[in-house]
């Protein structure tokens, strides 16, 4: 177990630069999570600490030490790649052994070692098999299997879900959380997806074009976006940004319901017209205009149907809909979160 | 009323549509390479088969069945056995020296340096070069009097001038030149089998194996090579069933010489049955080259697809 710690971490290739100065800590035994849209650096920067790429400036260190200049078998990390890259001529019991043969570890200690990882992650039936025979499920199992055998002190996980189908992904998530916890090994995980992103991660660190925009547990995340990227990247229907003074005005769809479900207190009415209804089970989403800004703008609110009927909500409609006050966010011109507005 | 479109015409011919069926128009188009095979493969083929058991020369053009005394006859021979033996040194080793180079070729055009696009495309012309002009300049190398490298070993005072090489004229040495001009001139196919291999590995495995503590030899010989040797092995079968028929570099550069040291199975057929006329046995020479070939297709064959389970 250890901390991992990048201070000031950059990486150029060529002219674009797709790590910009990134500094960010992970405590000992973290679930860290780099939520990013695709391309914004957050997978270079893990290949970064794993010593797959070399920075072009700033530091890396695991465990007090600084590693910039070790290879990657001796910065003691261990990962998980997108497709796996599980090794198609070995069988599942010598994918998961080769780490231990490369360091040549005794075998009856290898032994020991592959049918521990295997119980672990209940795959013992599959240790004859070749990489080609498994399910999705299953090879990724193989990748977390080979990846614990090496005692790492790092895990570092890179979208190991995006390969698989919605259902399994759902189960696969809670596995790998569940197995974190029992390893407590701190463990770097990148992602694009906000689901997963927010029911995983101890932390989250939001990245945008090669800089981290927020950090923070995924409820500070969501209910205190630093700034507007933050604030529209994480939610869905993301969060409501309507044009307001020199800056914008953002609230969570779920919070912008009608006047008369709020009970009294402080808040800021809207006039919305209702343009679009979907009906999603749990939930209903309304699209719509508000009245009264600058400029018509386009809001989204999230509306429990128990409270409301359904047919109380009509395209074309006029409603008086409503936001408790401690609800809202203001940011500033540069985008950035405003405390006063 | 404007027709907005012409009304379907009536009854059609039944041909009309004929291309539209996939028998039909599989059979058109394979119909080229089916003739091709039975008319320059499979009819000179059984041409060989019927001169093999007759007594035909182009002397005595009749033909009088001997039944398999011609094969007889040729495995009885002494230089025959040289022959065959010198076939399969000769077809292993410049395999063997061909990969080898190949290998290392393709890691190194992997690696980015300047010049590299000029560099690959100047690799391939030992294969694209006519092997007639190459073995020439080879010849020319390998020479007993002008042998630039017998220059170069003599000048590097490795080799005194009494003690030049006879490249050509040793038994060993003119079958090691042989094989060396024969695998310079196959390398370049598999450099680039290599490099179409080696670039198909997907770069997550070989970032595993990185991670995973596999430094550049392990990475190569247990991950890299398991990985490509499908494709490795059908370009082997190229290269050995093109070295062990042909006849070319042995023809242009030494004509089987010394002695018959250099002697392959098709410069001795191309010798016995065309140049000294004696048809049946230059085609029963020929014809040993059927079942060693048939061997090791299969050989290599089964190797591939027990590897893609």
């Amino acid at each position: 177990m250890a901390a991992v710690s990048a201070n000031a971490v950059s990486k150029k290739f060529g002219e674009v630069t797709a790590v910009d100065g990134i500094s960010l800590a992970a405590r000992d035994g973290e679930f860290m999570v780099l939520l990013g849209p695709s391309g914004c650096g957050k997978t270079t920067f893990l290949r970064i600490i794993a010593g797959l790429e070399k920075q072009s400036a700033g530091d890396i260190v695991i465990g007090g030490e600084v590693v910039n200049d070790l290879p990657p078998r001796a910065r003691g990390i261990a990962m998980v790649f997108q497709s796996y890259g599980l090794y198609p001529h070995f069988t599942i019991w010598n994918n998961i052994a080769f780490p231990l043969k490369t360091q040549r570890v005794a075998s009856h200690q290898i032994n020991a070692k592959v049918a521990w990882a295997a119980r672990l992650l209940g795959i013992e039936h599959l240790l004859d098999r070749r990489p080609r025979q498994l399910s999705g499920g299953e090879r990724q199992r193989v990748a977390l299997a080979r990846a614990l055998v090496r005692d790492p002190t790092v895990f570092l996980l890179d979208e190991p879900l995006s390969n698989l189908d919605a259902k399994l992904r759902a189960s696969a998530r809670n596995e790998i959380k569940q197995f974190q916890q029992r390893v407590g090994t701190t463990t770097i995980y990148v992602t694009h997806d906000q689901v997963g992103a927010m029911g995983m991660g101890d932390r989250i660190a939001v990245i945008d074009r090669g800089k981290v925009r927020q950090v923070g547990t995924p409820a500070a995340i969501y209910d205190d976006p630093a700034d507007r990227f933050v604030a529209s990247f994480v939610g869905t229907p993301p969060m409501n940004l309507v044009s307001w003074n020199s800056g914008h005005l953002g609230f969570r769809p779920e919070h912008f319901l009608p006047r008369d479900m709020i009970p009294d207190g402080e808040l800021t009415e809207f006039s919305f017209r209702v343009v679009r209804a979907e009906y999603l089970g749990s939930e209903r989403i309304v699209y719509g205009e508000l009245e009264g800004l600058q400029s018509a703008a386009e809001v989204t609110a999230k509306l429990p149907p128990a409270h409301i009927p359904l047919d109380s909500i009509r395209p074309g409609e006029w409603h008086a809909f409503a936001v408790r006050n401690r609800q809202l966010c203001y940011f500033g011109k540069d985008g950035k979160r405003a405390r006063r507005h | 009323m404007v027709a907005i479109a012409e009304k379907l015409r009536g009854p059609r011919s039944r041909l009309e549509f004929v291309f539209d069926r996939p028998q039909v128009l599989g059979s058109a188009f394979l119909a080229p390479a089916i003739l091709y095979v039975l008319l320059l493969v499979g009819i000179p083929f059984l041409l060989a088969v019927y001169y093999a058991l007759s007594a035909y020369t182009v002397y005595n053009p009749t033909y009088h069945f001997v039944g398999l005394q011609n094969f007889i006859t040729v495995v009885q021979s002494e230089i025959f056995r040289r022959t065959l033996l010198n076939t399969f040194i000769f077809t292993i080793g410049s395999q063997i020296l061909g990969l080898i180079l190949g290998k290392f070729g393709a890691l190194l055009l992997l690696r980015p340096f300047p010049g590299r696009k000029i560099v690959r495309a100047l690799i391939i012309l030992p294969w694209a070069v006519p092997i007639a002009l190459a073995t020439v300049a080879w010849e020319w190398m390998f020479d007993s009097l002008y042998s630039v490298i017998n220059w170069v070993l003599v000048a590097a005072g490795l080799v005194s001038q009494a003690n030049e090489p006879q490249w050509l004229g040793d038994p060993q040495l003119a079958m090691l030149c042989v094989v060396i001009v024969n695998a310079w001139r196959f390398f370049p196919f598999a450099i680039v089998i290599f490099l179409a291999g080696i670039t198909a590995v997907p770069q997550d495995v070989l970032d595993a194996a990185t991670v995973d503590g596999a430094g550049f030899w392990r990475r190569n010989y247990q991950i890299i090579l398991p990985m490509i040797m499908p494709i490795v092995v059908v370009g082997l079968i190229f290269g050995t069933v093109f070295t062990f028929t042909d006849l070319s570099v042995v023809y242009l550069l030494t004509m089987g010489g010394p002695v018959n040291a250099t002697q392959v199975l098709g410069n001795l057929g191309f010798q016995i049955g065309i140049l000294s006329g004696d048809v049946s046995h230059g085609a029963a020479v020929s014809l040993f080259m059927l079942p060693v070939l048939f061997v090791l297709v299969i050989l290599m064959l089964r190797f591939i697809r027990r590897r893609e389970i």
